[in-house]
């Protein structure tokens, strides 16, 4: 663990971002991104309470929940799946143009991230509204009357164990929608500053501390793609 | 101990010290002191305990008599629950962590403040964000599931505000997780120079273990408690049989986090009595090395106990005994610790001062809380006594007879610290000396009860008036309690105003705080301490004192 | 086995008692014995590892005799004998309703012969709720969507408190009610009063108004599996698992009959979720039970004696 220490005489000009209490903007720096990793060790943590669920209930009613996965379009999964990794590739150029000084690359790939952030939410929006049309919604007007495709053979399904799916996958998907649109605020407004000139090369902290952030929401999704959509295809 | 009062031609000139730098509200509200913070936290959660205490007055008084005649059964039921929900989230979760642990992790680590001051203070406005939802749904209906909200009660058979009441839990999770993730980056970022691991004091490993467990539990709470919120808003079956759930799912997740709850809440308290020990008896704690690890130890294994709650739910009978042997495990480090407390009075220079005595009464309480954990370790003997007294009297045991003493303790300890006054001793002593007796006057009587057979949670004994006695007890125990603790609000406020000034140390203890004025100015310390001494240095102290008054003459 | 309940409580008393009087004698000698006075230095003590180890050692492997017992007390609590007696138990808010086997319901009160062990197989209509007889010392959650067993054998005559033990709403503390445990000449005279009809039989006509008879057919292949002999038995489902038909399967199948099917079978068979209650679904599994097997499950038929295991029979009264 590293000890904190006072560096040697820093630049005459203290950087203005130095807060009171650190001794110097590694120390600063350092504390930061400690901070984002353990904050991001919660969202696992808050996540995987729903991935614990959805395992108990796979292995507890297998074809149940493998029936309601059929039913979604792998497609558009793919996509997402690809969308959110470019947008983690252009938030890491984000962060090395900025290491470089260059702030109005900076802003250009916060933006292209931002708009895949958009696409994202946009694809997710059209799979739910599939959803709601076969009335794959849990509640009220919860109706499925399919069944578990074994490869070739088919197994009925109780209706009530594949709304537990949805309920699950709503869930899910709904909470990492959240923190996408969280995240898509963050990447924006740190647009903004860096159009206002507040990172340099000196001062990008908040910008690698939100790509972290970012980088999780999309490890996120390649964990729930797999789970969601992918187990026993056999079609 | 010697007078720690300044005579009256020596006060010195007052500088600002935290307290006096902004009398404003503004400078309250948005400070970033977190020495300020503290003192904000102390206020809110002294009043939620005092709530709570008030709700359980309300169970004590009802259950002086065999009938449900004081309140109706469905409020009785909502008393409890309130009860519960208030001092487990509002109380005994952050009471020691965000008053003392706030106040002194930075100080005793030699840094200006945590790492994050602005999420500091935002972690106060959640707690009271949350508390003022938990406020509002008592007093717009309460809820009466219990604090464990079991489903499918909680999900689909009960009118109650349950969303209410969970949203509440859930932003007051998020306050402790922000608290846990500041003290794990201060700690590991923002120690003075020279101030290794090994010359931690062992507060500082204690809070750093409960915070590992504040964000890798609590987000899990935070979940169940978003499902159970779903469940109940688009009437889902997650936990819900009838719709294919499992309403054992909903226990395990929910005791996931509540079972490491409950080290959150004992292990900061086990650091100030590390600190009390050693200061009272002048010497370095025996075994420093294994109580630093045992509070690590106690943090890791107390993830892997939680079925231990679930014994009689419906889990496999290997799964109990796996759970079993586990909690067994874990009540090893604990033990430890006692021990090594222990063993550190041996040739120690021991004072009674207030402090003391109230690590005494840990000791002793704790102890007894803790071997009758044991007891419900033990399977056979879980089966009879799960779900009744016993267990209440179990987790009080640990919780009030540990974790209050603890944080009284440390209140007394650390006083002149934070307010610049003394507390009257005498009074402190008379008071430490009720809370003790009240609190086994209370809880003893209820093993017993357990044992009988007196479920929990249960408005109307009637049928069963042989209950009455012991509860009778109780209740009378339960006075004498209040008066415990209604004693020091009393004398820490008179202290305020007429309590004589305190010097920086006077209790001479070992410890970076004590190095700093009483109370300290805003930015801890005027220079970064660079330590090059052990923790707890009590020979190289001494050894000082004797050189200046042999200088002194 | 109450007995060995309160003989493994008194251990865990008695080593509990030892260890507190030892701490607390220890720190009322060593504060008094080491209390400040003048010219008196502490001693710098930094540790000693034998002992650590010691007292690490030493207190687990004491836990461990607890675990051990307790494991094995555990084991023999929950694994009921083949020949009990079953009774079936359906927790309600806020009350308990007892069905036997011969047909004979009641409300908050259990009667038992005396000597016999007995199994109550439970369920609940709508919350958790907790089956507790402190005397007996034994309890069981009762969940609803399944079954949960509890077994005993009460040796002395006498009425026992019934609590219910997991907190259900409004009126927990007023699920209360007794076991009242009778000799067997008296339970005998007890069980003539009241209908008579036994739980198989009544799960036999349900069997048939209800059409179940339509398809489960015993003579020929008919369009769901043939329920003779099947009880107790594993059987392949149509996804490749394999499960053991159970109370809980039997249940199961009639209320979510697409969640497990048999192997070979199509999903034809209608829900019975909501139109049947929980007494005529406990006479269908206990009919079903019945089918294939000897007469086990009725008071008053014993075949051989239950080779109980020893020092299981003890208990102590409440009042």
């Amino acid at each position: 663990m590293a000890d904190s220490h006072a560096t040697a005489v820093e630049a005459a000009v203290p950087n203005p971002e130095l807060r009171h209490h650190f001794a110097d903007m590694e120390q600063q720096k350092n504390a930061a991104s400690l901070g984002m990793w353990l904050f991001l060790v919660t969202e696992i943590m808050f996540f995987g309470g729903l991935f614990c669920a959805y395992l108990v209930y796979r292995s507890m009613h297998f074809a149940a929940l493998a029936a309601g996965s059929q039913t979604l379009d792998i497609k558009w999964g793919a996509i997402n799946t690809a969308v959110l990794i470019v947008s983690s590739v252009t938030v890491v150029l984000a962060i090395n143009a900025i290491q470089n000084g260059k702030a109005k690359n900076t802003i250009a790939y916060l933006a292209i991230t931002v708009v895949l952030g958009f696409v994202f939410l946009g694809i997710k929006a059209i799979e739910y509204t599939n959803k709601f049309e076969e009335n794959h919604v849990p509640g009220a007007h919860f109706h499925f009357t399919g069944t578990f495709d074994d490869n070739g053979k088919e197994i009925a399904v109780d209706p009530h164990q594949v709304e537990l799916f949805f309920s699950l996958y709503f869930a899910m998907t709904g909470m990492h929608a959240l923190h996408m649109i969280i995240g898509i605020g963050i990447m924006s407004t740190l647009a903004v500053m860096t159009w206002r000139g507040r990172f340099s090369a000196q001062y990008y902290t908040p910008i690698e501390n939100a790509g972290l952030y970012w980088h999780l929401v999309d490890i996120i999704w390649i964990y729930l793609f797999p789970l969601l959509y992918l187990i026993s295809r056999h079609r | 101990m010697a007078s720690a009062a300044i005579p009256a031609n020596q006060v010195p000139e007052k500088k600002t010290n935290y307290l006096t730098n902004g009398y404003s509200v503004k400078s309250w509200l948005l400070t970033t002191d977190h020495k300020r913070i503290a003192i904000l936290y102390l206020i809110s959660i002294t009043a939620f305990f005092f709530l709570g205490g008030f709700f359980a007055m309300l169970i004590r008084l009802e259950l002086l008599t065999p009938a449900s005649d004081l309140m109706h059964a469905d409020t009785y039921n909502k008393a409890f629950t309130m009860h519960g929900m208030i001092m487990v989230f509002f109380f005994l979760i952050p009471v020691v962590p965000a008053t003392l642990g706030n106040f002194l992790v930075p100080m005793m680590i030699g840094a200006k403040d945590l790492a994050f001051p602005r999420i500091n203070l935002l972690s106060w406005y959640l707690y009271i964000l949350g508390g003022g939802l938990i406020l509002h749904c008592m007093l717009t209906g309460g809820v009466d599931t219990g604090w464990t909200f079991y489903t499918p009660f909680s999900t689909a058979f009960t009118n109650t505000k349950i969303i209410e009441a969970g949203l509440a839990a859930f932003i007051a999770g998020f306050s402790s997780i922000f608290t846990g993730l500041n003290f794990i980056v201060t700690i590991h970022r923002m120690r003075a120079p020279g101030l290794t691991w090994n010359r931690l004091p062992l507060f500082i490993w204690a809070q750093y273990a409960t915070s590992i467990i504040m964000i890798l539990g609590t987000p899990v709470v935070a979940i169940t408690i978003v499902l159970v919120a779903v469940e109940r808003l688009f009437h889902l079956g997650i936990f819900d049989p009838r719709l294919g759930g499992d309403p054992l799912l909903f226990q395990h997740l929910f005791w996931f986090y509540s079972h490491p709850a409950v080290y959150i809440m004992i292990l900061p308290s086990m650091g100030v009595i590390s600190e009390l020990i050693t200061a009272f008896s002048r010497k370095r704690v025996f075994g420093y090395r294994f109580v630093a690890l045992s509070s690590i130890a106690i943090a890791v294994i107390g993830f892997l106990v939680w079925a231990h709650h679930m014994f009689v739910a419906g889990i496999s009978l290997y799964a109990a005994m796996i759970f079993s042997f586990l909690t067994f495990f874990v009540g090893v480090p604990s033990a430890i610790k006692v021990f090594n407390w222990t063993a550190t009075l041996y040739k120690g220079s021991i004072s009674y001062a207030t402090p003391m005595l109230y690590a005494f009464g840990f000791i002793g309480l704790f102890t007894i809380g803790g071997l009758t954990g044991l007891f419900l370790a033990t399977l056979g003997i879980d089966v009879h006594v799960t779900d009744t007294y016993f267990v209440v009297a179990h987790f009080h045991y640990v919780m009030v007879g540990g974790v209050v003493m603890g944080f009284l303790g440390g209140m007394h300890f650390w006083w002149p610290k934070i307010s610049g006054r003394l507390y009257p001793e005498g009074w402190a002593r008379l008071s430490a000396l009720f809370v003790f007796v009240g609190f086994n006057l209370t809880f003893f009587p209820q093993f017993i009860l357990g044992y009988l057979g007196m479920p929990r949670r249960y408005a109307d004994y009637s049928q069963m008036p042989e209950f009455q006695v012991l509860n009778v007890l109780s209740t009378a125990g339960a006075s004498v309690l209040a008066v415990g603790y209604l004693l020091p609000m009393i004398y820490f406020l008179w202290s305020l105003r007429y309590g004589p000034l305190a010097e920086n140390n006077p209790w001479a203890a070992a410890g970076l705080e004590w190095m700093t004025a009483s109370p300290p100015p805003t930015f801890n310390f005027d220079e970064t301490p660079v330590v090059t001494w052990e923790a707890y240095n009590y020979d190289e102290l001494d050894h000082l004192k004797e050189q200046k008054e042999v200088a002194v003459g | 086995m109450a007995g060995q309940v309160d003989a493994l409580y008194l251990y865990l008393v008695l080593v509990s008692a030892v260890m507190t009087v030892l701490i607390y004698l220890a720190v009322v000698v060593l504060a008094v014995k080491f209390r400040r006075s003048a010219g008196h230095k502490a001693e710098q003590i930094e540790g000693s590892t034998v002992l650590e180890i010691g007292w690490s050692v030493i207190p687990f492997g004491v836990m461990l005799t607890f675990f051990i017992w307790g494991a094995l007390l555990y084991f023999k609590e929950r694994t009921p004998p083949t020949d009990a007696t079953e009774v079936y138990v359906v927790a309600k808010q806020w009350m308990w309703k007892i069905e036997h086997m011969e047909g004979q319901r009641e409300i908050n009160e259990l009667h038992v012969p005396v000597g016999e062990n007995i199994k109550l197989v439970m369920t609940s209509q709508d919350v958790i709720h907790s089956f507790y007889v402190p005397a007996f010392r034994i309890k069981q959650d009762v969940l609803p969507g399944r079954y949960t067993t509890l077994w005993f054998k009460a040796t002395q005559p006498g009425t026992y408190h019934l609590f219910c033990a997991e907190y259900c709403g409004t009126s927990h503390s007023g699920m209360i009610g007794h076991i009242v445990v009778m000799e067997p000449r008296d339970y005998a005279q007890w069980m003539t009063g009241g209908p008579s009809i036994p739980l198989p039989e009544a799960g036999k006509q349900l069997f048939s108004t209800l059409g179940c008879s339509t398809c489960h057919r015993f003579d020929i292949q008919g369009r769901g599996p043939n329920l003779q002999n099947a009880f107790g038995k594993p059987v392949l489902l149509e996804d490749g698992r394999t499960v053991m038909v159970d109370d809980n399967y039997v249940r199961e199948s009639i209320l979510n009959p697409t969640a497990k099917i048999v192997n070979g079978f199509k999903p034809v068979m209608p829900t019975f979720q909501g139109l049947i209650t929980d007494e005529q679904l406990n006479a269908l599994v206990a009919y079903v039970k019945s089918l294939g097997q000897p007469a086990a499950g009725t008071a008053g038929a014993q075949n051989q004696p239950a080779a109980s295991p020893a020092g299981q029979t003890q208990k102590t009264q409440v009042q």
